[in-house]
């Protein structure tokens, strides 16, 4: 049984049962179960046979182990970008055309062919050899603008393994922008120039395979000359960019983590904070926070470490003071809170109180916003504190503002983002706190327009995003209801606007706040005067309500 | 809407801060700071030029000791910013800290509104008026303690994982290390030589 070598690019083969490279840890054989025979011992079993330790058992199954931790690094690294879809440069038609990463097999000795620098297509060594940078990097077309930063180094030190290994060879360079901008890297860039390799300013705009003898025929706008010229290459290495891992997704919701717009991890503060997540106790290392090379990835990992040991050797972390409080005397009982607690941190049994566990609440907020009896007090934002913010926005010419609640994490933060990449929107908007968007009541939302607000907004984090495992469906929840009262009462539900918006978004809040802006300019006077009377809060009902369908039904 | 009656035990203290002309270069902070002055409660407004600067923090500790201020709202930048800073401020004069509020009149006004002086400072006038408003009803908190577990977890076994486990364990640390591939070593592992020292990357 023989599969492709994962670790040498596919360009030699391997068994089912193998050390995944020489200096492999640990340097033990690992069961490739997906192809090995031996599942099914009639077919093969050959391995056990010989196994004179009897170390090898078809049927161990995976286990899950659980670990408590106090801190955690995020380092899961990065992808190389796969060149398929450029079909420009001819990267799955012709066998000449190769990637940096697979160059780096077959220039290695400890790759399929020991070090000897050949072609894929006839094992013959090339003379003549040409690399394009930015092949998945800094090209907006196909959706990746970002610079992935290690690629120009990386072509400048293949080029002198080249010059070094054969005196003969014929390197040529296609590029945008060489970026050597780290310690000694110039001092590199210019002894690749020195052993004799050509930098063309320009990226080859069509790639054509001789047939006859599989050479490469390159044709590329010099842009330093602005002449059109034809290179005929024995060999092209395409220099392939980096994108986050595909695990980082899996990752991110697992400790709810935000991502920037090209998909990299959020830091906490780009200068301040650089390798701290906005959660907590969660530390990034390496590629995963932004393409960066291997001196970079270990200064940041070291800081990393030491972010994490001084968290691991104070022993303790104090919690914000904004936690749930329940009123035993006004609760009534009825269990709403712990029902959308996403914590589990209300115990509440039929008939009894609820009460809070402190130490696991995180102060959201859902359970004082669905609490209907006000017995819920969220320290620090309380309902009143709430409430009196929005009536001293609104208490003066209300109708030229828009009322935006924010949720700590992701929308306010956006709303901070924008403002940190100076991007400009219109100043009508009035932005109040909350930890989460769950934690903005009916009647903080009613209050507004009780108070004159032509528009509400209600913002938070993107639905999988939420700092707070899935509290943000209470607001979906919350507003859908909303919509409807405010229907019901005749008020035109637009004025009620919901939008998620994570912390990376910059402009997209600037965006919503110019939509926002657009759509208080649609609202009159008699609709916002109409709002005012129809939503004032009715008196309180008696206790046995029986009169009520009758009330409703009268014209 | 009628202003909230006055209630004669509070006393509050507004700083607006220039930060240089990151603030004071689109707002008005003097008009902000005269306006603070006439919100129910607050018994003085300062203008500093930078608030969170060693002189804009003694301003506040001794605005808090002068005028036997209970609350106090920090009109600068964004509270995801410098809340630590003006929470250990006013305690260092002896409030509690969360007796202090933020208005974020930078990240959230002067640096999204350049070219429009006037409707900025309206809104930073509100955005003071909205935290001068949930001042008055801040109560002092106790935060609670919990212990931290002392053990880390890295997840990725490349360079930088496996830099960052090593260091956490030299440091006396217990490390868990997870890795999805059968060995450690990431992609740098598949390198032949690395740049700048073109030495082995294994």
């Amino acid at each position: 049984m023989t599969q492709p070598d994962e670790y040498q690019m596919g360009l030699s083969s391997r068994k089912a049962i193998y050390i995944p490279f020489p200096q492999a840890v640990p340097c033990s054989y690992i069961l490739d179960m997906e192809h090995c025979l031996g599942n099914n011992p009639i077919a093969c079993g050959k391995c056990q046979d010989v196994c004179e330790k009897q170390a090898i058992n078809y049927d161990d199954a995976d286990e899950v182990i659980t670990r408590e931790v106090g801190a955690i690094i995020v380092a899961i690294g990065l992808d190389v970008y796969d060149p398929t879809e450029m079909d420009e440069y001819g990267y799955t038609r012709y066998d000449n055309v190769i990637t940096s990463m697979e160059f780096e097999r077959l220039i290695c000795a400890g790759g399929p062919t020991a070090g000897h620098f050949v072609r894929p297509g006839d094992s013959q060594r090339p003379k003549r050899i040409g690399f394009v940078q930015c092949v998945g990097s800094r090209n907006p077309k196909i959706g990746r603008p970002w610079c992935s930063n290690i690629c120009c180094m990386n072509t400048v030190k293949d080029t002198l393994l080249l010059a070094d290994h054969y005196p003969d060879v014929e390197n040529v360079v296609y590029y945008q922008d060489i970026r050597a901008f780290g310690k000694s890297f110039e001092d590199m860039f210019q002894r690749s120039k020195e052993a004799g390799t050509r930098y063309v300013r320009g990226l080859p705009g069509d790639v054509e395979e001789n047939p006859t003898n599989g050479n490469l025929l390159v044709t590329v706008e010099n842009t330093t000359s602005g002449k059109l010229e034809r290179h005929e290459l024995d060999m092209l290495v395409l220099s392939v960019g980096v994108e986050p891992p595909k695990d980082l997704a899996k990752i991110s919701g697992l400790l709810t983590l935000s991502k920037t717009s090209d998909g990299f991890l959020m830091e906490s503060h780009p200068k301040l904070k650089p390798v701290d997540a906005p959660t907590r106790g969660v530390y990034f290392a390496g590629f995963c926070e932004s393409p960066k090379d291997i001196k970079d990835s270990v200064c940041q990992a070291g800081a990393a470490a030491s972010r994490a040991g001084a968290l691991l050797n104070a022993g303790k972390i104090t919690i914000e003071a904004i936690t749930s409080q329940i009123d035993a005397e006004s609760c009534t009982k009825c269990g709403v809170c712990a029902r959308v607690c996403p914590y589990g941190a209300i115990q509440w049994k039929k008939g009894e109180v609820a009460v809070v566990i402190e130490a696991a609440c995180a102060g959201c907020g859902a359970c004082g916003a669905a609490c209907q009896f006000g017995s819920i007090t969220m320290r620090h934002f309380t309902d009143a504190q709430l409430v009196a913010q929005v009536r001293a926005i609104m208490a003066e010419k209300p109708k030229e503002k828009v009322m935006v609640f924010a949720c700590n994490w992701c929308s306010y933060a956006g709303g901070d983002m924008a403002g940190i990449s100076r991007i400009q929107y219109p100043a009508t908007n009035r932005v109040m706190r909350t930890m989460c968007s769950a934690r903005v009541s009916e009647d903080m939302v009613l209050e507004a327009f009780r108070v004159g607000a032509p528009i509400v907004l209600v913002s938070g984090c993107h639905y999988a995003d939420c700092h707070y495992i899935n509290a943000n469906r209470q607001t979906v929840q919350r507003v859908q209801r909303l919509w409807n009262k405010l229907e019901k009462a005749g008020v035109r539900p637009e004025r009620l606007q919901l939008e998620w918006i994570s912390a990376a978004e910059g402009q997209k809040f600037a965006q919503v706040m110019k939509q926002m802006e657009e759509l208080r300019q649609t609202v009159t006077d008699e609709e916002i005067a109409h709002a005012m009377e129809a939503l004032k809060p009715k008196p309180k009902k008696k206790p046995k309500p029986k009169a009520e369908p009758a009330a409703a039904a009268a014209p | 809407m009628s202003p909230e009656p006055t209630n004669g035990d509070l006393r509050v203290g507004v700083f607006v801060c220039d930060c240089g002309l990151n603030i004071a270069g689109t707002v008005d902070c003097g008009a902000v700071t005269a306006y603070a002055e006439t919100l129910p409660d607050v018994i003085c407004a300062v203008r500093n030029k930078y608030t969170c600067a060693d002189p804009g923090q003694n301003e506040i500790k001794t605005a808090i000791h002068k005028h036997k201020l209970n609350r106090v709202v920090v009109a600068s930048c964004t509270p995801r910013m410098h809340e630590p800073t003006f929470r250990q401020c006013v305690l260092e004069a002896g409030l509690n800290p969360y007796l202090m509020e933020m208005a974020n009149l930078r990240e959230h006004c002067s640096w999204v509104h350049p070219g429009d002086r006037e409707g900025a400072t309206a809104k930073a006038m509100d955005l003071v008026a909205s935290a001068v408003a949930k001042a008055r009803l801040l109560e002092p908190q106790e935060e609670m303690e919990v212990p931290v577990t002392k053990r880390a977890l890295v997840i990725g076994g490349g360079v930088a994982g496996i830099e960052a486990a090593l260091e956490l364990a030299d440091a006396g640390h217990p490390v868990t290390l997870v890795e999805k591939e059968a060995s450690i070593g990431g992609i740098m592992a598949q390198l032949d030589k690395t740049y700048p020292t073109m030495d082995c990357s294994i």
